[in-house]
């Protein structure tokens, strides 16, 4: 029978295949929120907010069960009204400061926050110290521009300056 | 010799750091729950799915609320321990049965009709029960997960130990262990009964 289509049947039909294929992936899409400002609203706020499953990945971008349900239920708490600050406090009530990126400033976290600036001080002094102590010893070192000779080898070494000079004179004369 | 000490003694402390951070489990994040009082709710019972069950009946007991599902695998491994502690009836043990048809990656819940779901849970959660044992003075069942968003479950098992005045007083994430037990969760019992 197939041998009896002509060439834009085929064309035809290998079309309609693709596109019968298009609609059976389009059967697993996930349902896509019918308001485009509540999916925004709801997006912002999952990329603040950590997948607690797959901890290093953001809410939104999450394919875990949990995140799926987490995000209809931001979706649904932006529909009832909610501000932002609502919605981060039902989840941190939940799930606890762990489910924000951004960790919020309190007794607990100082060490987190500071934590850095505090390692940046002492590396700061540890340099100062260091350096201080280098230029002494360069200053040190430039006091004796002698080159460290002995009382002994410097003597020699002047009694050498002045038996070249008297040959130079004696060369001149 | 003396110029070796300081950077012995970084190196000490970095060893003593990451000892410490071995031991500690990135995936048990600490409960904001616990020393408050148990979120409501109102499900239907395993049992007899016209009867509800509230925390609210619990007041006055100490009593455990075990998450669990027949699709989790942890869960396998945890429940003897549980049907041991039901033996013992130091504390009841109140399971929720958590997404039971959604949560099961191996079967496409969207294609059910809206009746359907409650029927199979049910069917499923009681041959679990029947081929494993129930340690439970009941099972809510929490079909969409609402009520664990609202426990911040992230993860199946988990328990939580509630005291008689209905607040939370322990979350134990994971399974619970023969060792979790002795160690952890009894001894808290014990001082919750006083």
């Amino acid at each position: 029978m197939s041998s009896r289509l002509g060439g834009i049947s085929r064309i035809l039909l290998a079309l309609g295949m693709t596109f019968l294929v298009f609609a059976a992936q389009g059967r697993d899409a996930l349902p896509m929120a019918e308001d485009e400002t509540v999916e925004k609203r709801m997006v912002a706020i999952s990329d603040e907010l950590r997948c607690l499953v797959c901890q290093n990945e953001s809410l939104s971008g999450s394919h875990a069960e949990l995140a799926n349900d987490l995000r209809r239920e931001i979706r649904s708490l932006i529909k009832d009204g909610k501000s932002d600050a609502e919605i981060m406090d039902f989840m941190v009530s939940r799930y606890g400061d762990f489910v924000r990126y951004r960790p919020p400033l309190k007794a607990t976290t100082y060490l987190l926050w500071f934590g850095p600036f505090l390692l940046l001080a002492g590396a700061i002094v540890a340099l100062v110290v260091y350096l201080r102590r280098r230029g002494r010893r360069v200053a040190a070192a430039a006091e004796n521009a002698d080159g460290g000779l002995s009382a002994d080898e410097l003597r020699q070494a002047e009694a050498l300056l002045k038996q070249t000079e008297t040959i130079e004179s004696e060369n001149k004369r | 010799m003396k110029r070796f000490l300081i950077p012995l003694g970084l190196f000490a402390l970095l060893v003593g750091f990451l000892a410490v951070g071995l031991r500690l489990d990135p995936r048990e994040v600490p409960s904001p729950l616990v020393g408050k009082m148990a979120p409501r709710f109102e499900l239907p019972q395993l049992a007899s799915p016209d009867k509800k069950f509230s925390p609210q009946d619990m007041l006055g007991k100490v009593w455990l609320l075990n998450v669990w599902a027949s699709w989790c695998v942890s869960c396998r491994a945890e429940h003897p321990v549980l049907v041991f502690l039901a033996k013992q009836s130091t504390v009841p043990i109140v399971g929720l049965s958590y997404k039971e048809v959604r949560g099961d990656g191996e079967l496409d819940a969207a294609q059910l009709l809206p009746g359907d779901e409650l029927p199979l849970a049910t069917k499923r959660a009681n041959a679990w029960l029947a081929a494993r044992g129930d340690p439970y003075l009941l099972t809510a069942l929490d079909l969409d997960g609402r009520v664990g968003i609202d426990y911040g479950v992230y993860g199946v098992p988990e328990t939580y130990l509630i005291d008689k005045q209905g607040v939370i007083r322990y979350k134990h994430i994971g399974p619970v262990t023969r060792q979790a037990l002795d160690e952890k969760i009894l001894p808290k019992i014990k001082e919750l009964e006083k």
